[in-house]
């Protein structure tokens, strides 16, 4: 009984600190998402900000510009997920068949992961510069140039066309590969070497082995892998910012687009909606994982 | 048993920790507090200073301005709480959150105009007539600039400096290639031809603009008020028409601009500036902040590079200014009259502009102090006709030119002149 009540008093300080700053504040970040304001402006009209309510969320999703961020974060997520996937997968391969130095490589991989979107987007800020043309062309374009490529520059991110977003991939792909792949190295490792044996006493070829016999197990390090990936991707402001700078129309999605909404257009209840709305898209993507796990692991301790 | 000593040791080790931290905080206080002999009743104590003046000339400019409070008011302790980042748009992120939790500094720089405008809606920063007055008011400071900091009859900041917008920076050396004069082009259309043929002369880039939005509003201001005139442009912001044929036109040959223009490779200003310094450009319209670029790289007016109002500009002085607040509920607030009483005297207002590179607010400063470039935007103060910018805040409340930088952004991007009106008129009627 005595123990019962000590754990308790162990855990309770960080209840109540969940409780206030996360859930408190969801609930406060909600209640601001529907409430009106109005507002004189410099001209000398009363002007409504926000309705209020509902309509809150009805002008927010109406908007164009809102939904070309949606669009904009769906194009980022496709390419950032699949990129860091293919790329931590095939990483993971290269060093599960057990190179020479494999610390070192796994070092070179993980790397970026130290660094901050900050301060990786400022260099890849340079390396994505637009410009194009001998006497304009600076980083990945300047690259294509000295190496006789010129075909393969881009505008990158600032391309007029509708996947430009796709381009904004690539530091994120950079930075987290690497995290993929140390996920799956973990996973190969975590498979005895008895069961490869067996199947190539089978006759299995290597290709069979690893489609049969350790993809198969690695799935739940896939599901883990995608859904970190991919929250990750819908929350991304810090990388967008140092990169695009700030209300680039170019390189919307919600998270920035939020920030445009509170400190530059003073307008706090669609940037609240615009957080909720962001929550709930996360939300569909963790909760069914979540649910899964608990399943899992609730089965496996029965 | 093992559990309650654990946490035992680690309440003394908090015990510790804060036993060493909090005499250090005791000593620090004092020292902070501008001398232990002061009392802060008397006038004194530390007074914390907002400003986005953390770089280059700004932050020159600012310790010039610390020195000269120091001599005047010895009892108070200047704090200084700049937030680094462009064009402040990170510090003005950063006090609209302070501002919200009731944690303001004691005064604040901001643009003077309808960006002041949402600080006084929101019932944050207080009236400072009386330290006007005793600065004299409307004798000293120009009276276009009094209208835009005064709502409702009362004063809401004292102005340190003025800034012109529609600067055009040259290099000489450039347009000599295309035996271009040194004389300024007299219309846009004028400015456009020679750009032409400057590329024909091989100049591969004749106008350099930087990729940040708010250096692309810059210019566009330029042009805007190139084509209306001073009186159309400033009607804009009244009752004027967004949609009109005259806006469209602007929008028509800022578009012919840009295809003169960089795509890339200069992402701020200085960079775009550093481009007609190099020689790899030959124009780039920038605010007069921009001498100090040519100053600190050794650069001679005339021989080195030119400068002229934006064609079609000339006579008018697209401005923008700076001031300082006093925040509703500040700590100092006697400390922060007496900043506000250095920000605007004669003395202050030299020694600030001087480093910064701008011009003082106040009239009365003597205009030979200062060097060429100053005499000049000095004159045309006081001579032109004077229109506000909208990059700097001036014309538009922050979330009118939000509006515009993305509409802005995104013509850039698909050069979709019709799009770029209807946004134009959109935000507008938004926001007016």
């Amino acid at each position: 009984m005595r123990n019962r009540w000590q754990g308790l008093a162990m855990v309770a300080p960080s209840i109540v600190l969940v409780i206030v700053f996360v859930y408190g504040l969801i609930g406060q970040n909600v209640a601001t998402s529907f409430e009106r304001v109005t507002q004189k402006t410099f001209a000398g009209n009363e002007k409504v900000v926000a309705q209020g309510g509902v309509a809150n969320y009805a002008d927010l999703l109406a908007d164009p510009r809102y939904q070309h961020a949606l669009w904009n974060l769906l194009v980022l997520t496709v390419v950032f997920v699949g990129g860091t996937m293919l790329f931590g997968v095939l990483w993971a391969l290269l060093l599960e068949k057990g190179v020479s130095g494999e610390g070192f490589f796994r070092s070179v991989y993980l790397f970026p992961m130290a660094v901050s979107f900050i301060a990786s987007g400022t260099v890849w800020k340079w390396l994505l510069s637009p410009g194009i043309g001998d006497h304009e062309a600076i980083g990945l374009n300047r690259l294509f140039l000295m190496v006789g490529l010129p075909g393969l520059q881009s505008r990158w991110w600032t391309d007029p066309g509708p996947f430009n977003m796709a381009a904004m991939a690539l530091p994120a792909i950079w930075q987290l590969s690497g995290y993929v792949m140390a996920l799956f190295l973990a996973g190969f490792r975590g498979i005895s070497d008895d069961q490869r044996e067996a199947a190539r006493v089978d006759g299995a070829s290597e290709w069979r082995v690893y489609r049969h016999v350790l993809f198969p197990q690695l799935s739940p390090i896939a599901l883990s892998a995608l859904i970190i990936i991919g929250h990750m991707s819908m929350k991304t402001f810090d990388l967008i910012y140092s990169i695009a700078g700030q209300n680039n129309y170019v390189a919307d999605v919600p998270a920035t687009l939020m920030w445009v909404q509170l400190f530059q257009q003073r307008n706090a209840p669609t940037a609240a909606a615009n957080a909720t709305i962001l929550l709930l898209i996360v939300a569909v993507v963790v909760v069914p994982y979540l649910v899964y796990t608990n399943r899992t692991e609730g089965a496996k301790g029965r | 048993m093992r559990l309650k000593s654990l946490i035992a040791a680690g309440l003394a080790g908090m015990i510790a920790l804060a036993g060493c931290a909090s005499p250090g905080g005791q000593t620090a206080a004092p020292t902070g507090g501008g001398g232990a002999t002061t009392p802060a009743a008397a006038g004194g104590g530390d007074v914390g200073v907002f400003t986005w003046w953390a770089e280059g000339s700004e932050k020159v400019g600012l310790e010039a301005l610390q020195k000269v409070f120091k001599e005047k008011y010895p009892k108070n302790t200047f704090v200084n709480l700049a937030v680094a980042g462009g064009a402040g748009s990170n510090a003005k992120a950063k006090l609209a959150a302070d501002l919200k939790n009731n944690n303001p500094p004691d005064s604040f720089q901001g643009h003077a105009g309808a960006e002041l405008f949402d600080y006084i809606q929101a019932g944050q920063i207080e009236p400072v007539n009386d330290v006007m007055d005793g600065l004299g008011g409307a004798k000293v400071f120009p009276k276009n600039l009094l209208d835009l900091i005064t709502v409702d009859g009362k004063i809401y900041s004292v102005p340190s400096n003025v800034h012109r917008s529609n600067v055009v920076w040259s290099n000489p050396t450039v347009l000599a290639k295309a035996n271009i004069g040194a004389e300024a082009p007299a219309s846009l259309d004028a400015w456009l031809a020679d750009m032409q043929k400057l590329k024909d002369a091989g100049v591969q880039t004749p106008l350099a603009v930087g990729t940040a939005p708010w250096t692309q509003l810059h210019l566009f201001e330029s042009v805007l008020l190139s084509e209306l005139g001073t009186d159309g442009y400033v009607q804009l912001f009244s009752d004027g028409d967004w949609t009109s044929e005259k806006v469209k036109s602007a929008v028509d040959k800022f578009g012919k601009l840009l295809s003169f223009a960089n795509t890339g490779g200069a992402d701020d200003w200085p960079q775009a500036t550093d481009m007609v310094i190099d020689g790899k450009a030959a124009y780039n319209v920038m605010g007069d902040w921009a001498v100090a670029q040519f100053t600190e790289k050794g650069k001679k007016e005339k021989t080195d590079y030119l400068y002229w109002p934006t064609p079609g500009t000339d006579g008018t002085f697209l401005f923008l200014a700076d001031s300082f607040t006093l925040p509703k509920g500040a700590k100092n607030a006697s400390g922060a009259k007496d900043w506000l009483n250095t920000v605007g005297s004669a003395e202050g207002q030299k020694a600030f502009n001087l480093a910064k590179g701008s011009i003082p607010a106040r009239t009365d400063v003597s205009v030979s102090d200062f060097p060429a470039y100053q005499q000049s935007a000095m004159k045309s103060f006081q001579s032109d006709k004077i229109a506000p910018s909208i990059a700097h805040g001036a014309a538009a409340q922050q979330a009118w030119s939000s509006d515009i930088t993305t509409a802005l952004s995104k013509y850039v991007t698909d050069k979709d002149a019709a799009a770029f009106v209807t946004a134009l008129g959109a935000a507008a009627s938004k926001n007016r």
